[in-house]
């Protein structure tokens, strides 16, 4: 398996990302400079990390997604590269257009950042076959902007597609349909609020995120 | 050549710093404010051969997310 972990200038959780990844599926990442006109060949993995790129100026993930990486990465998830955007890689994801949707200002205004309840929607997916549908997991969120929003018609599509892969057990954000995790149409591509980076190991508190990347690389492999 | 461009929620995109605003207002004790909408005003300089199509266009592609924004371009 190769992975790679894209960085954006703000990124700041791409060194947990390509830790996770290292640790838990036993393969060397690569971290890609934003800059990047090409990936490197024969990724199984692109994951897009957490943090503040470009500061969210304009709107969070809005600089990034038109940044030169980001068009191999869509040239990628189109050919069917797993792709995993996790909190700001998944703003990015939805304002590159790789996912349906836009994330907004959380509700209540505050930056949110503790351990959340997500119930797993859909275990079919590359990303979630490590875990039951209907399962109760713990993965901490740590956001500002994960208010996820789109119009009525969407969301019944997606619901309906199947493509809902985590809900929050209880609405952290504002959240439409409690809507923590979504999948694209091929269900290569994941973005999600929470960060399973965070919970590998005991010592994070708990391992639910760990099985992530379990399921991950048992698909892949 | 100056355009000004206002990028606003789309109406019922639910907008929590709008009342945050309305509520600091009416915390310095106005009274009479309905509601408070926050948007982003952008100035841009350009020459002046640089098109209308064009300026929408920068709009659609990146100043604006047409999921839950609306953009007005004011031509000086």
């Amino acid at each position: 398996m190769r992975a790679a972990v894209i960085q954006f200038p703000g990124s700041n959780c791409d060194r947990d990302m390509a830790v996770a990844i290292r640790n838990i599926t036993g393969t060397e990442t690569t971290l890609v400079w934003h800059g990047a006109g090409e990936l490197p060949d024969g990724l199984d993995l692109i994951a897009i990390p957490g943090g503040f790129s470009y500061g969210d100026y304009l709107r969070s993930g809005a600089m990034a997604a038109r940044s030169p990486v980001m068009h191999a990465v869509i040239k990628a998830a189109e050919r069917g590269v797993p792709v995993l955007g996790v909190c700001n890689g998944f703003q990015i994801l939805t304002e590159a257009g790789l996912l349906p949707g836009a994330l907004m200002r959380n509700a209540g205004i505050r930056f949110v950042c503790r351990t959340v309840g997500l119930t797993v929607e859909n275990n079919r997916s590359v990303f979630t076959s490590g875990y039951s549908a209907g399962e109760q997991v713990r993965i901490p969120v740590a956001h500002h902007d994960g208010n996820y929003f789109a119009d009525t018609e969407t969301l019944d599509r997606l619901e309906g597609e199947g493509r809902v892969a985590f809900r929050y057990a209880e609405n952290v954000n504002g959240s439409a349909r409690n809507i923590a995790g979504l999948l694209n149409a091929a269900g290569n591509v994941l973005g999600m609020m929470p960060h399973p980076e965070r919970m590998i190991e005991a010592v994070h508190g708990g391992s639910d995120g760990r099985r992530l990347f379990e399921g991950l690389v048992r698909q892949i492999a | 050549m100056k355009t000004r461009i206002f990028v606003t929620l789309k109406n019922g995109v639910l907008d929590p710093q709008g009342k945050a605003i309305h509520h600091a207002i009416e915390g310095l004790g106005f009274s009479g404010v309905h509601d408070v909408r926050a948007g982003r005003l952008i100035e841009i300089d350009h020459e002046p051969g640089v098109s209308k199509a064009d300026l929408e266009s920068m709009c659609t592609k990146l100043l604006a997310n047409m999921v839950i924004e609306n953009f007005e371009i004011e031509q000086a």
